[in-house]
């Protein structure tokens, strides 16, 4: 039995071509259409949950206001109360990211964050959205971030090029985390659930595909965790992040 | 969602005259929360130590992006400035270092080791 390629399901595929541009194809991917499915996803959400506005919330509204609940305490408790002016930011990546990591869970659904561009852009948006707001804010008392205090003299312009360089990798370190995470899962169960398929052809030794069935139902549950971890990771560190662009010093 | 519908209906009914003084209970129950809630702590300049990666995995798994993160940045920096100044190969020995060292600098920071020396400076400066 031919070993299938694991890498495979992560293949962009265009749906719709809207021409070529400078010998790149312009084209709705399906990756873009799960992007833009999460969106509406998320809109059609809040607008049906919020329509009624009831004081004695049903379900549907019950469920998006503890999301609101758990985000608005995650920006709290990191950037402070100053920080909840970029809570609608937050919040936005969170349901965005935790979305998309969740239709990745669906059979044959398209996972958009096990792609580093998807998550680089994103980490990028944060790390722009807190320079930007950092020189708005404090001019050039934000370069503050980059001198650490109680630091010899002597030893300051080593240790500020080390902060620069953790400050440069902060983007690459937050998208990584989330591709990896994303890619890796799919790749462990898109092997595991071979070895089933492989076992069972294999004569005798078929008595033994139960047990990477069980692992891979066990790695199915892991993975819902961790599309669910990612999301908050994310948007926990979104926030911190955020705290270094409203309180620079240290 | 099964209920969404006969709920529906009393929302239009007679709760209409009563709008007002539903939404000044709604404001006092608002202002009254907002003085309940707990005061809001100093903000954690720390990431995270244990509290949102419950599995130790987790942890090492971001102790060591975090690592790694430290070396592409510090390699692709003095890539960078080897190619705009022409001083090839020093600057990407160079930040190379220095980004093995911004590595263990962000796991140390990852992993709560630096948390007294970020956390106490002033939050309002």
């Amino acid at each position: 039995m031919e070993k299938p390629d694991p890498i495979h399901q992560f293949a962009v595929k265009p749906i719709i071509s809207f021409g070529h541009m400078g010998g790149a194809e312009i084209a709705l991917t399906q990756s873009g259409l799960f992007m833009l499915g999460a969106v509406a996803l998320i809109v059609l959400a809040f607008m049906y949950a919020t329509r009624t506005n009831s004081v004695i919330p049903n379900r549907v509204q019950s469920m998006l206001e503890l999301t609101y609940d758990f985000v608005a305490d995650t920006v709290r408790s990191s950037a402070g109360q100053d920080g909840m002016r970029f809570f609608p930011f937050v919040f936005s990546l969170f349901v965005f990211v935790l979305l998309l990591n969740l239709f990745g869970m669906v059979p044959f659904a398209f996972a958009a964050t096990a792609h580093i561009i998807v998550t680089f852009a994103l980490a990028a948006l944060v790390i722009g959205t807190v320079i930007v707001y950092g020189f708005m804010k404090h001019g050039t008392h934000f370069l503050g971030l980059f001198v650490p205090s109680g630091v010899p003299k002597w030893l300051l312009p080593l240790m500020v090029a080390i902060e620069v360089i953790s400050f440069l990798s902060r983007p690459i370190s937050l998208s990584v985390r989330l591709f990896a995470n994303i890619l890796a899962g799919h790749i462990a169960l898109k092997i595991f659930a071979w070895f089933i398929a492989a076992l069972l052809a294999s004569g005798a030794w078929a008595i033994l595909a139960p047990l990477p069935l069980a692992l891979v139902i066990a790695l199915t549950a892991l993975e819902f965790l961790v599309a669910v971890l990612q999301a908050y990771v994310f948007a926990t560190l979104t926030a911190v992040y955020l705290n270094d662009a409203i309180h620079p010093g240290h | 969602m099964t209920g969404n519908g006969s709920r529906d209906g009393r929302d239009e009914g007679p709760a209409s005259s009563a709008e007002g003084d539903l939404s000044r209970r709604l404001a006092r129950l608002g202002s009254e929360l907002e003085a309940r809630r707990k005061p809001v702590e100093p903000p954690r300049s720390e990431p995270m130590t244990s509290s949102s990666e419950p599995s130790a995995l987790g942890r090492a798994f971001r102790a060591s992006t975090e690592f790694v993160a430290g070396v592409i940045a510090g390699g692709g920096l003095g890539w960078l400035i080897d190619k705009v100044a022409g001083t090839s190969p020093w600057g990407l020995i160079v930040f190379l270092l220095l980004g093995f060292a911004a590595g263990i600098y962000n796991v140390m920071r990852a992993s709560g080791f630096l948390a007294p020396a970020r956390g106490s400076g002033s939050p309002d400066r």
